[in-house]
């Protein structure tokens, strides 16, 4: 019915002048404004920006996944000739799925957990009343070879909660698949996944895209994973299409300096820390902490895991070690077992000349100020019914300082945090996801401690909130002199703060040593897979910085 | 607080359930000054029917008691015996429940197993076992109904806690150093109130029910007119003189009813974000 010849100049989807608005009366007055683009066929193109910057309420304006607050004012989405906009639910329903599939970010919740990989799959296809149930049998099978999960044969058969992450999201691309859509929207689908899966994830989607020559929508806030998959790429801010262009346009001459800020704020993984003269004694050393997890009940055969088995550090003062792994590697077990967060199967925490394991729980706590945690979630870590001055003075006053003294320093701590003085009076909601973290940061030092143990501290961070969060922790760091163990699963990080690195794969420690050492000239091969996986890692940054700042 | 007031209001079955309440609370309140007898006094001539005296506009009963007088002291003993049992209940609960979610371990089991000793035995059965050995009072009522009506409190509270426990900011308040007890009081429990409110707010109407059924059966304090009394008094008469059965039946109705809506309404302006369930 489109008498253009030309595939590559037509476009598949093309979004003209679309605004939402938002209701109330917030400091936005839309979640998007006035935005137009164009997906083509057999073209990846990224959308990028921050949390709130619209580019989900986009893709779900697509999908007609608004919810019922929000609704489109103007603008149109052409979809075939057709404005999606305007389309009943019945029509759009039968989009769905099969001209347009989506991916979503959670693959743990996205998948119903009591039914069938294959039958779900199947599903799709026979909502969509395609096929009799031997074809589709058949393309299930071909659909779990395409997307590389091992044996579909067994596999088909098997419930979500036996697959690991990334295996699911590769479960939901094969749904999102089936019916061979035109467009493939995946909203953020790696950022839940470690680094290694979510290299194996890029690269599928790609491959799969080349092959089908579909338009992938692929929306993130990692310029990295940008930069491995984009052909091209649209940067929002705050609702607004602040830039487009082509991969190279914008990852080597950015014009537009929010997209500059951003893609300076991505972490380049390269060693940046400077050493410390090794000449005091350690403030920590961990001697063969081993801590083991007995699953199943008392008449199931128990599944043991060795979280953390026989590790040895130590941690001098002023000194940041980084613990760098996936997921399941053990190495939240080795923060919580240094606070005595868990207990300890053997081993010896040895902490400013004390063994800290033996000791119980109350006679730990008198000493619990020296050693303090910042959490990773800052939306879980704050109690939301308590004012951040309360949750500032609750530590200092249980260790005896005096009310007054303790609000004074709480308030010196949050100008040392970057946080405006009235925040002292205000709730944890108010905030967002950055500054409540600075307020984490803030109460873990309002103890004075010696040791800070930050697990995954901005990983739930946007790449520019957490850029400034590392910065902030680093200067911390130099002007307290407080020493630091970094969990993180982003090699990225790592390398960006830590004096010293430790690889933990499986419960055991892997490899150890300065940052450039691991980085540059890692002996194990499983160190290798994970400096392979970092997104990004072949676009060269600095280029881009400087061409920006040139025009 | 102005939130939750205003999320209360919009919903009208709950206003109308908390207009209702206070219609009951005041008759209860108000019951010595608008009728200064007794309502065990015979005050006119038996089975009056409701409007026939318009000095007994409710009618009187087969001793020409005055239904209206037994009504309103009625009231006042519902409320008070489903007020201060749930009370009781709510704090025993709310304890046990609280120390077996905190430590988990033997402690946890050893309070789960006790509480589900309670469980097994048919709430009703219970209380009307504990009533007879106890003699009928206004005390062994009142201990019988918190005692059977704590363990759903307990398991509730129990399951709020292990939650909560886990949650990063309880963690963060142990790592500051804050004691088991100060944390429970001041990181925990605050943040489980919703829902024990919620729970407590309809514990209130089973223990209405609760003490009806105990002295329509005879068990109820021997000084005490109530509702439930006073439907078990008239069942011999329910041909005869149904109104007698029919009248502190709707107060009872009326109340529980009242009391659900208010429940409903707590728990969807206590939890906005489950408020639009069920809606598109």
């Amino acid at each position: 019915m489109n008498p253009v010849t030309d595939h590559d100049s037509t476009p598949l989807l093309s979004i003209r002048g679309l605004s939402v608005r938002l209701p109330g009366s917030g400091e936005r007055s839309h979640a998007v404004k006035d935005i137009s683009f164009d997906l083509r066929r057999g073209e990846i193109l990224c959308i990028v920006g921050e949390s709130g910057s619209g580019k989900s309420i986009s893709a779900n304006a697509i999908m007609g996944l608004l919810p019922d607050y929000l609704r489109p004012e103007k603008g149109e989405i052409l979809f075939d000739g057709n404005d999606l906009l305007k389309q009943s639910e019945a029509q759009l329903l039968s989009l769905r799925g099969r001209k347009i599939g989506m991916i979503f970010q959670e693959p743990m919740s996205a998948l119903n957990p009591t039914m069938r990989i294959g039958q779900q799959i199947a599903e799709v296809m026979e909502t969509h009343q395609v096929g009799n149930p031997a074809e589709r049998q058949q393309r299930v099978m071909e659909l779990l070879n395409l997307v590389g999960l091992p044996d579909p044969e067994t596999l088909q058969h098997v419930y979500p909660f036996r697959l690991s992450g990334g295996q699911r999201q590769r479960v939901m691309i094969a749904m999102a698949l089936a019916l061979e859509p035109d467009i493939l929207i995946a909203d953020e689908p790696t950022t839940a996944l470690d680094v290694t899966t979510q290299a194996q994830i890029l690269t599928l989607i790609q491959k799969i895209q080349r092959s089908m020559g579909m338009g992938v929508m692929f929306i993130t806030h990692d310029f990295g994973v940008v930069a491995d998959i984009a052909d091209r790429i649209i940067v929002m801010e705050k609702g607004l299409l602040v830039e487009q262009g082509s991969a190279e346009q914008i990852l080597d001459a950015p014009a537009h300096p929010y997209t500059r800020r951003l893609i300076a704020a991505v972490p380049h993984g390269k060693a940046e820390a400077t050493h410390l003269a090794d000449n005091s004694a350690p403030l920590l050393e961990v001697r063969n902490l081993m801590k083991t997890y007995v699953t199943g009940g008392m008449f199931s055969k128990g599944r043991v895991v060795h979280a953390v088995n026989n590790v040895s550090f130590t941690v001098a003062r002023g000194e940041t070690l980084g613990i760098v792994g996936e997921s399941g590697s053990g190495k939240s077990s080795i923060g919580k077992c240094l606070l005595k967060l868990q207990d300890v199967d053997s081993g010896e925490i040895i902490f400013a000349g004390q063994d800290i394991v033996p000791l119980s729980q109350s006679a730990f706590r008198s000493q619990r100020h020296k050693l303090q945690m910042i959490f990773q979630d800052p939306f879980a870590s704050l109690n939301p019914r308590h004012k951040v001055g309360r949750i500032l003075m609750d530590g200092p006053i249980a260790n005896g300082v005096a009310p007054a003294e303790a609000e004074r320093r709480a308030r010196e701590l949050l100008a040392l945090v970057e946080m405006e003085a009235s925040a002292f009076d205000r709730y944890p909601n108010e905030f967002s996801g950055g500054q409540r973290q600075r307020v984490g940061i803030a109460r873990a030092l309002a103890l004075d401690p010696d040791l800070l143990v930050a697990d995954e501290s901005v990983s739930a961070l946007d790449v520019s909130v957490q850029a400034q969060v590392l910065n902030l922790l680093q200067d911390i760091q130099l002007r307290l002199g407080v020493a630091m163990v970094f969990i993180t699963h982003d090699l990225r990080v790592a390398a960006k703060i830590c004096h010293k690195v430790a690889v933990m794969h499986r419960g055991q420690l892997v490899e150890y040593g300065p940052p450039e050492q691991i980085l540059g000239n890692p002996t194990q091969a499983y160190t290798q897979s994970l400096i392979d996986a970092m997104p990004g890692k072949e676009w060269d940054r600095r280029r881009a910085l400087t061409a920006g700042a040139a025009c | 607080m102005k939130d939750f007031t205003r999320r209360f209001m919009k919903n009208k079955g709950a206003v109308a359930g908390l207009l209702i309440f206070a219609l009951v609370v005041a008759v209860a309140i108000c019951a010595p000054l608008l009728y200064d007898m007794s309502p065990w006094m015979m005050v006119a001539e038996p089975l009056l029917t409701p409007f026939q005296d318009p000095q007994y506009p409710l009618g009187t009963d087969m001793l020409g008691r005055d239904i209206g007088a037994g009504m309103a002291y009625g009231a006042q003993v519902s409320l008070i015996i489903s007020l201060v049992s749930t009370a009781v209940a709510v704090v025993v609960g709310v304890t046990i429940g609280a120390i077996a979610g905190y430590h988990g371990g033997w402690v946890d089991d050893l309070l789960m197993r006790i509480t589900e000793f309670f469980q097994t035995i048919p709430q009703l059965a219970m209380a009307v076992v504990l009533v007879a050995i106890f003699t009928p009072s206004l005390y062994s009522i009142v201990g019988a109904i918190a005692l059977v009506s704590w363990p759903p409190v307990a398991r509730l509270v129990r399951s709020e806690f292990l939650t909560l426990r886990q949650r990063e900011f309880v963690q963060a308040a142990v790592v500051i150093g804050l004691r088991p007890s100060r944390i429970i009081f001041t990181q925990i429990l605050p943040n489980a109130m919703s829902s024990i409110i919620i729970t407590a707010s309809l514990m209130v109407a089973t223990a209405i029910l609760t003490e009806s059924a105990l002295s329509f059966l005879g068990l109820g304090d021997r000084n005490m007119m109530s509702w439930g009394f006073m439907i078990g008094a008239a069942r011999t008469m329910l041909r005869e003189a149904a109104w007698m059965s029919i009248l502190p039946g709707l107060a009872i109705l009326l109340t529980v009813l009242a009391i659900n809506l208010i429940g409903e309404g707590l728990s969807d302006a206590l939890n906005p974000q489950l408020r639009n369930r069920g809606e598109k």
